[in-house]
């Protein structure tokens, strides 16, 4: 299967939309060839802001842009988009509904080897809980280009969440992005999975090693985490006998919360795989470490037999 | 507009404190002494100074006024109203439930307001991003923000200090209200933020210093900025917190604080009010 970077998907839709409108302009904060804006710094350099380590500074900044008509994405870290820049969020840009976009890279525990300082488990959880914030978490490199390209076209506050690693592609790529849909990636018809980002990919391997025992697990990639679909969610859980959640993100305030709610009092058992009250920390190997976490197919699989019983 | 002589806008000015003080009411909490000390500079810059049409407050040839230290809304609160933005009448619902004033500057609230301000040490980086992006399409508007000696401690003041002078964001004017007092005492024995001209120049900014309620002076200032090229500009006032309010002035206990009935009556009386407003 196709594998693509969502981080080099990402800095190459950037140029693309620089392109197509003048009043796109990116902000980073020392990490440009991490996050990948040095592409459309060496596209546009004089809409590109360089803004020194200061991610607080640069997240106002990309306040004042938006006051005057531009289109400002903010890149850094994850933990640092959405956490060290929390109040300049809140305050300057979501309070008043500003039209900037944050990217939060290296997402999750993606960034394997720099440990817990740069793990962010927490950021949807911060991010959903501010008024008139849109969160999103792509798939794959498909979904990161049709995602980044609706941001730009959507007015408002948008964080989106970066994986650091290859994905395989999963989304159709002839199928149009619209924020707030979930989206169906594998049909099956005993349980759903709810899923987003890298974990869709593990929910697929996890569909594909159920059917030969007799388990048909269907697949949704949730990537609008905020705004919900409800009516969306629930036609996906239609006759399931078990919901399924799986994200590469704490356990409070993300997806599992996030469906919990949506499926309070109806009646069907549910099984939540994320990453416990804790922090990340170092590993050698990304998949090592998401193995120890329990965000791997096998946990998905063990939990689809339980449910079946 | 035709600049005003410095007698009219001495009026102005005094006509600013006194809505400041009839915003404050009796037993309601206020901030009296940072909103009065910034009443001659924000009459300078709302009747003299910016470009501006009140009655088409998205205009886009307009200068741009931030209020970084977002506390001491009620003067800018005064200004727009008094400059037309909205009804005088409107000023007696300030910070009442639905109002059109907030507690602090609210963009979507209030016509004339350009930003969210008031979590203090964001005002001056959302000033910075407004002057580079007013030059990617080469406006000749100007930004003035309104940054407290108080608020100065806030780290990113300094990230936006050094982000100015990267970007040469020479359409940007700071005004530093150098009342030498923050929420609980003097400045100077509770964290002092100087030397301030010094720091202000290491990190690359033109610097001026002046009395901040002379309106010769504020106006001389402001003229001197737009000669300067290639540097963001920063013109540190030195003012008297609670200036015009004599029992305010100089004083920690009405930065934010309420009234009683005699105390609003002597600042009434002080401020000259029921004369000819």
């Amino acid at each position: 299967m196709n594998k693509q970077n969502p981080r080099e998907v990402y800095g190459r839709t950037l140029v693309e939309l620089g392109k197509e409108n003048p009043r796109i302009v990116v902000l980073e904060a020392d990490l440009g060839k991490s996050t990948m804006t040095c592409y459309f710094e060496a596209a546009f350099p004089d809409r590109f802001f360089e803004m020194g380590i200061a991610e607080a500074n640069m997240t106002s900044f990309a306040a004042g842009l938006s006051l005057a008509g531009k289109i400002p994405f903010t890149n850094s870290f994850a933990v640092f988009a959405a956490g060290r820049a929390y109040d300049q969020i809140r305050q300057g840009i979501c309070i008043p509904g500003l039209n900037v976009k944050i990217v939060g890279s290296s997402a999750g525990l993606s960034d394997y080897g720099d440990g817990s300082t740069h793990q962010a488990v927490e950021d949807i959880a911060i991010m959903r809980a501010i008024p008139n914030m849109t969160v999103l978490v792509p798939a794959d490199g498909i979904e990161t280009r049709k995602m980044t390209r609706a941001m730009a076209a959507h007015h408002g506050p948008v964080y989106m969440r970066l994986n650091r690693d290859d994905l395989p592609d999963l989304f159709p790529q002839d199928r149009a992005f619209e924020i707030g849909k979930p989206y169906l990636i594998r049909e099956g018809g005993d349980m759903v999975v709810f899923a987003c980002g890298l974990m869709v990919s593990r929910a697929v391997d996890a569909a594909a090693a159920l059917s030969s025992q007799g388990v048909s697990l269907r697949v949704v990639d949730v990537s609008s985490l905020k705004p919900v679909d409800e009516a969306g969610l629930k036609a996906m859980a239609e006759g399931m006998r078990g919901i399924i959640t799986a994200e590469e993100h704490s356990l409070i305030g993300g997806l599992g919360s996030l469906i919990a709610g949506v499926f309070r009092g109806a009646g069907i058992p549910q099984r939540t795989i994320g990453i416990d009250d804790r922090f990340g920390q170092s590993a050698r190997n990304y998949d090592e470490l998401l193995a120890a976490y329990g965000l791997d197919s096998g946990h998905i699989t063990a939990a689809a037999l339980e449910l079946a019983g | 507009m035709e600049r005003k002589g410095i007698e009219d806008l001495e009026r102005i000015a005094r006509k600013i404190r006194l809505h400041i003080v009839r915003m404050m009411g009796v037993g309601q909490k206020g901030h009296l002494g940072g909103s009065c000390s910034m009443a001659d500079v924000v009459t300078a810059l709302y009747f003299a100074k910016m470009k501006h049409r009140p009655a088409d407050p998205g205009w886009e040839g307009r200068d741009r006024f931030l209020l970084s230290k977002g506390h001491a809304a009620l003067v800018q609160y005064a200004a727009l109203a008094e400059c037309g933005y909205f009804p005088l009448e409107e000023l007696e619902n300030v910070k009442a439930l639905g109002s059109i004033m907030q507690g602090h500057p609210d963009m979507k609230s209030t016509p004339g307001v350009e930003a969210n301000t008031g979590s203090l040490g964001q005002g001056l980086s959302i000033a910075c991003g407004l002057a580079a992006g007013l030059r990617l399409d080469r406006s000749r508007s100007r930004v003035y923000c309104i940054v407290g000696d108080g608020e100065i401690a806030e780290g990113q003041i300094w990230e936006a200090a050094m982000a100015a002078a990267r970007y040469k964001l020479d359409r940007l004017t700071a005004i530093l209200d150098r009342n030498g007092i923050q929420a609980t005492g003097p400045i100077a024995e509770r964290f002092d933020t100087g030397p301030l001209a010094e720091k202000w120049r290491a990190f690359g900014w033109h610097v001026l210093e002046i009395d901040g309620h002379d309106l010769s002076a504020i106006l001389d200032a402001l003229d001197k900025t737009e000669e300067v090229v290639g540097q963001p500009q920063m013109i540190i006032a030195h003012t008297v917190k609670g200036c015009g309010v004599s029992f305010a002035e100089n004083t920690a206990a009405f930065h934010n604080s309420m009234l009683d009935a005699a105390q609003f009556e002597k600042a009434c009386r002080e401020l000259g009010g029921g004369q000819d407003d």
